[in-house]
């Protein structure tokens, strides 16, 4: 189990294993919206929680399909299947891993990209908080999406029109908490709320996930 | 006594639906004519909103069965995990290209209503953001379909997606109503006393929701048929491989 | 310890390849199926190998009991040889790699990375994969792609010892590996036949 999660974090470090790239996506998504809306602070801080998840729902998304199609290609994902570790816990891993690699890097720099973006002062502790508790369902819904479309030619195109939809109760709680944050409200029911999407997501997804990748393998 | 599930047997739906198709075909293009004939020219006009009101008529039922055909994906879903009948499979199947277009109805329908009565083609009201999520899981279902090749593996997958795809479902429908409190008014239809709405509306928007019913279910069982045949076809060339 | 297969009938694509099949492994013994291409080796490994599930027929196996190698060899290209091997081995709860790359003759190869590796060291890393499973009952598919002579007689050294400390082995394989000792069966004769009309088969729902 341990073995899995360092070797998933050390493919992912070491040359060609993608780390970073979502990162970058995030980077030049916060620089891209002023260039189009416009330098005004009052806009860019209205929009700045929306902005600051959607990117980072994006740049989650980016690597998704990285999470089963490596493995299955060169067939260790049939040979984890074989081997004495169970399934459920193989996906549980992954969608670990994937946390790691992407969504945990996007909370650590989503800060600074508030700053550009005249995020409110008082939304930071909130804009931390929210991507912290949201961003595990994201990995895991994902890990569930990837599940589903491991065997298929181009299926990078489709994961994100499956996965995206499932996405939207977590980006609705999570940027509320933010904009809430933001302005003065209280922020604790979309925060229960997203916590509780996450929990349950957590919970129950892997087994999906575990399922649809034994019918993809026979 | 004869058991519902026999016709989860393909030979014995395809005799069934053989005589019961038109039978339905006719009933739905009757009831439906009839409900939207009547809606439309023999209704009063709404001392408030005139006579676009009459959309109505097409645009709740529309809304009814795009939200009832993903019901009924999700049960047949679920017949297909447990009892493994294919029919189950290749109806849920069928019903998804149907609730789509119900979908797409009801939203365009509503656009064009919501334009004299709200001053806009489109409004972020939860009701109406529900519909354009749930048009968006429609078209991941289709997609994931039409992208595999087995069709044992695509049901499974796809019923998957479906049950995972409900919860959420559900989950974005209350997120949307505390994302924003809209302009929507409450359900046209209540059974609850002191409804709002009169009989003389009431009687033709419930003949033409059975119109509408009636009008998804040849369309699914009309589908099935075809995809039954699909089956065979498929069925008949692995018997010709190796013979 | 053994591995038990009968009537087994396992399909690929929706079409049934083969029916039929019985065979039996005890203790220190091995078996190779023969058959032309496309007659179903593939199909049947992974049967056994638990990833398909059988069309009919019962597989008999100590739970845990399998190690399986297909024509993949799950190798991770940016991890080097020891640490593939390492990796494997925490998956199975094992921890010596040491007699593996000794005996696969990948000792000094042990630090180079994975994607510098030719197809047939590539193919012995794969193999090697086995012995540190620790498992007793290995299902092998095609394990001689790409080796040269030396190597294939080294692996058939390798299988020969596995067998003696009571292993068993289920080989697919064109080549003769050097064990005089394994049974063959050929897979042509159980090739799937034509289902007679309402006998209730795979596909009859729909005819």
């Amino acid at each position: 189990m341990i073995a899995l999660l360092t070797r998933d974090l050390r493919l992912a470090l070491r040359a060609g294993g993608g780390f970073g790239l979502g990162l970058a996506f995030f980077l030049i998504m916060a620089v891209l919206v002023p260039l189009g809306v416009g330098p005004q602070p009052s806009t860019l801080s209205l929009i700045a929680p929306g902005i600051l998840w959607v990117g980072a729902l994006l740049a989650c998304l980016l690597s998704l399909d990285r999470i089963f199609a490596l493995d299955f290609e060169d067939g260790s994902l049939d040979l984890l299947a074989t081997a004495p570790v169970p399934l459920e816990a193989v996906v549980t891993i992954k969608a670990l891993a994937h946390w790691l690699t992407t969504s945990l890097p996007l909370v650590l720099i989503s800060p600074v990209l508030g700053l550009l973006l005249f995020l409110p002062a008082e939304a930071y502790l909130w804009l931390i908080l929210s991507l912290l508790l949201g961003t595990p369902a994201l990995s895991v819904i994902g890990t569930f999406g990837a599940a589903l479309t491991v065997g298929l030619k181009r299926g990078g195109l489709l994961l994100s029109l499956l996965v995206l939809p499932l996405y939207i109760p977590t980006l609705i709680f999570g940027a509320e908490v933010v904009s809430r944050g933001a302005m003065g409200l209280s922020i604790g029911t979309p925060l229960a709320l997203l916590a509780g999407i996450t929990a349950g997501s957590v919970a129950i997804l892997p087994f999906a996930s575990a399922l649809v990748l034994r019918i993809n393998l026979r | 006594m004869a058991s519902v599930w026999e016709y989860a047997n393909p030979l014995k739906f395809m005799r069934t639906t053989d005589w019961l198709l038109p039978a339905v075909v006719v009933a739905a293009v009757v009831v439906t004519a009839i409900g939207l004939i009547w809606g439309f020219f023999f209704t009063p006009d709404d001392f408030r909103q005139g006579s676009t009101v009459k959309i109505i008529f097409l645009h709740v039922p529309a809304a009814m069965m795009a939200i009832n055909a993903w019901v009924m994906m999700l049960v047949a879903s679920l017949i297909w995990l447990i009892r493994r009948h294919h029919v189950s499979a290749l109806a849920a199947k069928a019903a998804a290209p149907v609730g789509l277009v119900m979908t797409l109805i009801g939203l365009i329908t509503g656009a064009v209503w919501g334009q004299p009565m709200w001053g806009t083609w489109w409004a972020w009201d939860p009701r109406l953001t529900s519909f354009l999520i749930l048009f968006l899981f429609y078209l991941g279902y289709i997609a994931l379909w039409s992208s595999i090749e087995d069709p044992d593996t695509g049901a499974d997958l796809t019923a998957v997606l479906c049950l995972v795809g409900s919860v959420f479902a559900v989950l974005s429908r209350y997120a949307a109503i505390f994302w924003n409190q809209g302009l929507h008014q409450g359900a046209s239809l209540s059974v609850a006393p002191g409804t709002r709405m009169d009989w003389a509306y009431k009687a033709p928007l419930y003949v033409s929701m059975t119109g509408f019913g009636l009008i998804f279910l040849a369309l699914v069982l009309a589908g099935t048929r075809t995809e039954i045949r699909a089956r065979r076809m498929k069925a008949l060339v692995a018997r010709e491989r190796m013979a | 310890m053994s591995l038990a297969v009968t009537a087994l009938a396992c399909a690929r694509g929706g079409v049934p390849l083969l029916e039929g099949v019985s065979f039996s492994l005890r203790s220190g013994a091995a078996l190779v199926l023969r058959g032309p291409n496309g007659c179903g080796k593939t199909t049947l490994l992974r049967c056994v190998a638990g990833l398909q599930p059988p069309l009919a027929g019962e597989i008999e196996a100590a739970p845990d009991a399998i190690a399986y190698a297909a024509h993949a060899d799950g190798i991770k290209a940016t991890l080097s040889v020891a640490e593939n091997l390492r990796f494997w081995a925490a998956i199975y709860g094992t921890t010596d790699i040491e007699t593996a790359l000794e005996r696969m003759n990948l000792r000094a190869l042990a630090d180079r990375a994975a994607q510098n590796l030719s197809a047939g060291q590539k193919r012995r890393l794969g193999l090697a994969r086995l012995m540190v499973t620790g498992r007793p009952v290995w299902v092998l598919d095609e394990p001689t792609v790409s080796l040269d002579m030396a190597s294939v007689a080294l692996f058939g050294d390798v299988v020969r010892d596995h067998l003696a400390r009571g292993g068993m082995a289920l080989i697919a394989t064109h080549i003769d590996l050097g064990l005089p000792e394994a049974e063959m069966l050929d897979l042509t004769p159980f090739k799937a036949q034509l289902p007679a009309a309402g006998s209730g088969d795979f596909d009859e729902a729909f005819l």
